[in-house]
Parts: C-alpha cells; structure tokens; sequence
C-alpha cells in the first residue's frame, strides 16, 4: 500500500469530494472508513507516483482540467478535479504540506500563500483557475539551507506556540511587508489580522513582522 | 462540493453569452467557492470571468469615479483617485474581510456577496433565501446579527458588504452589460430587499455582467468616512457601520450622504439624517439630533434590539468625525 491512488478512483472525502487525496495514513483512514477497504485496495493497484504528478490522468468521473503553474519557482502540470483547491493540490498532490488548513472556509488564514506576490487564501482559491500564475508557499521561502529573514525572526522573537498557524502567518507577514503595512505595531496588527494564532502569539508575530521589516 | 464544469474566457460578449446559457460567473470567488463548499451554492458550471477586461479605475468627466468590476478591494482602496475623492470607499474596503480576501475579491463581486446569516449557510436549516418557502429559522432562532430595517416576514438577513454602504451612501450607479446591450441602475434600486422573494437579491437578468460601479460627481470640498462597530477590533462583520460624506460651504452643510450597514437587508441609506443635516450649521447638537432619526422604523429581533441604539451612536459618532465641531 505504498503507491498513490488514482485521481478518477479515489472517493471523495465524506460530504466533500473537492481533492482527490494521496495516499497519506490520514486519507488512507478515511476514506478506508468511508467507503470500505475493499475499493480503497482496488483503486492502488492502478496507482501513478506522488512524485509525478505530471503523469497524473483524468477518467471517467468528476469534470477535472489541466492546469500549469510555477510552485516555488518549479513547473507543474497537473490534471485535477475542478474542484480542487489550491490549499488540497499542494497538500495532497504535490506533498508540500508546509501550508495548513485550519477552517477552509477563508477565516483563519493558515493556508497563506502567495500568488503571483499577493497574499490569498489557497482554502478558496480553485486550483483549476491558476494557469500560467507563480505560487509560493512557505517551503519557497527559504534560500537553500538559508531561512527567509521573516522565518529567522520568528525563531528569534519565539513567536509560535503550537507551530499550527505559523506556515501562514510567515507567507502574510511577508505579502504584508511588501506591501509596506509596517508602520507600527497597530499597523501591523490590523494588516494581519486575516491570520488568526489561537495560541495568542499576537504580540511576539507583531515583534517578528517588525524586525524583519527594518524597525528594530 | 458538488462537481462543476470550468470555462474561462477572456472576451466579454462570449462570457454573457455563456452566463445566458446558464454558466455562472466567477471573479475572486470569496464567497461563491465558500458556498459551493457548503453546497448552498451548486452551479453546474464556472465561468471564470477574471481576465475580462475590467479592471480599470477611470475619473468621469465631472469628478465622479468609475471603478471596473474586476478591480480588487486591494486595488480599489488603494487607488490615489479612491482614496483622495472617496475617501468613504477606500475605508470601508480596508475595515472589510482580511488583507488576503481583499486581494482576491472584485468589487463586482463583493456587491454580488451573499448573507453571512448562519441559517442561509447551513443547509439543515430553514431559509426562505436559500430554500423558498421553507421558512425562516433566524426570525426565531439566534438572531443578534440579524437586520433591523428592511426585513419582512421571509427573512432578515444583512447584507454583508461594507463599501456597499459607501456606494449607497454617494449613490452610486451599476453598469450592466448583457445581450441587449448596456444598462444603468442607481445603486438603491440594484439591491432588493427580501419583501416575499428573498431568493431574489439584486435587479441583474440572466447573463448580464457587471461592467463597474459608478460613483458620481459632488460638490467639492467633500469630506467623508466609514466608521464600523463590531465584536472585534478587525476581519468581522459590522455590527452597525455608517458611511458619511458632507459638502461644507460658508459654514453650512450644502449636501449630506448618509447610509448605514449592518443593520438592513441591504445597505440603508438615511435619508431622513440628510435631511436633517442640510442646510443647517455642523454642531455637535446637531449631530445628535440628525442621529436620533437613523433607526426610524427600525424593527428589532429578540436577540438585536441593541443595534437601534448602536446604530444612532455610530452615525452620531461618524458625523462628528467627518464634521468636527464648531
């Protein structure tokens, strides 16, 4: 059971049915439990490779289309289900799950990213609509074993506790530094506030943010 | 989500020719991929309208605005001719939603958004809105966000958007282009109110496109604001808001646009403060007296009878500051 399943085979996650899921031990389980491991273990057999996802093919099934964007300066082109979102092709097609989904619904901002350099919810943006555009995520942020200044500060200023909101705090503490919303910690505060941290590190991300803008 | 087909096309006439065929379209897709998630929303299939040419900002002849339909909330606060002529527009889009939702929403869009009702969003519930005829869970259920003016029987849900308020307050205009050509709607009367067919939610015919929101010519000097209450400091919805702009000229208000948010079922213009205001001198006591009529036939809920108050204090509170003091 080491091998990706399908796009066209995979079942739909319970009432959703938006990603077509690689075979992670969370989707392995869920959909064993949806919908028995009978059709799960039928689906593997035909399975292409999580690393290619460029051989990835559309059956029979859910209206899907080809798409080619550029993810942290690679190129990709994948055939996914319309209603993939961004957030799910990365996450569980192409394996970088740096970016988290906390409520999928554009009201916690953990799955920052950015496309084409602004900031968005990748939970709300379908997949299928990105060709030709450049995403970054957090795992493009660093330059090779060089973290991004915003990444450092964040080390330095101790601003996470339980790490779940940090991938997207850093990618719009990023767009928000670009944009120049910086100018003091109320500024900062507000052009941050679509990333929600239920830890309350609010104080040390302002901190992070405003180092790695210059002010400290 | 139930399954979709996608067509993205970048000519106009082809894109309201898809929309008469059904499609529906789709520009930042803020709320429309919410919902399709939530499956109150189930188009069969997208027409992904973004790359249309409609994402200019141009000035009018007179000093009037013309904002393209597929500007982002980003780029339309931002804009220098936004922010120094309405300054009202370019506040209520930064008090809006996230940095990241605004850099993904249209201004077409965000006037299209639907209800943040919880009952509209859940698909068990009762919603006349949603569901016609099935009734309306928020009368009798939590309704402490719910609309005060403008509901009906069938529903009182808000509208949501907050550069609405902006655009109803200055009067602006919708430019509608559909197979029969282009048309023109005061914002007033583009927005419905629920009456008995709340699923019907703006004056827009199959197929037709936003082209842009129009903002018209005033009378210069104009100062004006958007001040919005809620439950917390940023990224909520209003509990109240009030969009402001007065004409000042010898020391006497020479014309006053004045709509609140938050707190109708489509953003509510008080006419009967503006009133109130023109033709008389800013003072604080007038402020107070022209407030005392923004939650003129008001029609609280269970849960909401606090918005009718909230709602004269934040319209006093923003004429003082768009006004001053004498």
């Amino acid at each position: 059971m080491s091998t990706e399943l399908p796009e066209s085979n995979v079942p739909p996650p319970t009432g959703a049915g938006e990603s077509s899921p690689a075979p992670t031990r969370r989707t392995f389980i869920a959909t064993s439990t949806a919908v028995g491991g009978a059709v799960v273990a039928g689906a593997v057999i035909g399975g292409t490779s999580l690393l290619d996802p460029e051989e990835a093919t559309a059956a029979e099934g859910p209206p899907s289309s080809r798409v080619s964007l550029t993810v942290n300066g690679t190129h990709r082109t994948v055939t996914i289900d319309n209603r993939t979102s961004l957030l799910d092709l990365l996450r569980e097609h192409l394996g970088l799950t740096g970016s988290k989904k906390g409520c999928n619904a554009g009201a916690c901002g953990a799955c920052t990213m950015l496309v084409d350099g602004h900031r968005v919810n990748a939970c709300l943006t379908l997949a299928v609509r990105l060709e030709g555009t450049e995403v970054t995520t957090i795992e493009g942020l660093a330059d090779g074993a060089e973290l991004h200044p915003l990444q450092q500060a964040f080390i330095d200023q101790d601003a996470f506790q339980c790490g779940y909101c940090t991938p997207g705090q850093i990618v719009s503490g990023v767009g928000c530094i670009q944009e120049g919303h910086t100018g003091s910690p109320e500024e900062i505060r507000e052009w941050m506030s679509g990333n929600i941290c239920r830890c309350g590190c609010y104080v040390k991300i302002v901190r992070a943010v405003e180092q790695t803008a210059g002010r400290k | 989500m139930h399954p979709f087909t996608y067509t993205r096309i970048s000519d106009t006439r082809e894109a309201i020719n898809a929309g008469r065929r059904g499609g529906r379209y789709i520009a930042g897709g803020t709320t429309l991929v919410d919902l399709m998630r939530e499956t109150v929303e189930h188009p069969e299939t997208l027409v992904d309208i973004s790359r249309l040419p409609l994402r200019e900002i141009t000035a009018t002849e007179r000093g009037g605005l013309r904002i393209g339909a597929l500007v982002t909330m980003s780029q339309a606060a931002a804009h220098p001719k936004v922010r120094t002529l309405f300054p009202v527009v370019s506040e209520a889009l930064e008090l809006s939603a996230s940095a990241q939702l605004r850099n993904m929403a249209s201004i077409g869009g965000n006037i299209m958004q639907r209800t943040r009702c919880t009952y509209f969003r859940d698909v068990s519930a009762d919603c006349n809105k949603r569901d016609p005829g099935s009734g309306c869970a928020a009368r009798d259920g939590y309704n402490r966000t719910h609309a005060i003016l403008g509901t009906s029987d069938s529903c009182v849900a808000t509208h949501p958007s907050d550069v609405a308020v902006a655009f109803a307050a200055l009067e602006a205009s919708v430019h509608l282009l559909g197979s029969d050509g282009e048309r023109r709607v005061p914002f007033a009367d583009f927005l419905l109110k629920p009456g008995d067919t709340p699923r019907r939610e703006q004056a827009i015919r199959q197929g037709e496109l936003i082209t842009s929101v129009e903002i018209p010519a005033l009378p210069r000097p104009l100062k004006s604001g958007y001040l919005k209450v809620r439950d917390r400091q940023s990224y909520e919805f209003a509990l109240t808001s009030a969009a402001v702009a007065l004409h000042v000229g010898g020391g006497v208000i020479r014309d006053a646009k004045v709509a609140a948010g938050g707190v109708g079922t489509v953003p509510w213009k008080l006419a009967a403060v503006e009133r109130a205001l023109i033709g008389r001198r800013p003072s604080d006591a007038l402020w107070t007296a022209a407030a005392e009529q923004a939650a003129d036939g008001a029609r609280p809920l269970t849960h909401n009878r606090f918005k009718a108050e909230l709602l004269k204090r934040t319209v006093e509170r923003q004429l003082r500051i768009v006004g001053g003091t004498k």
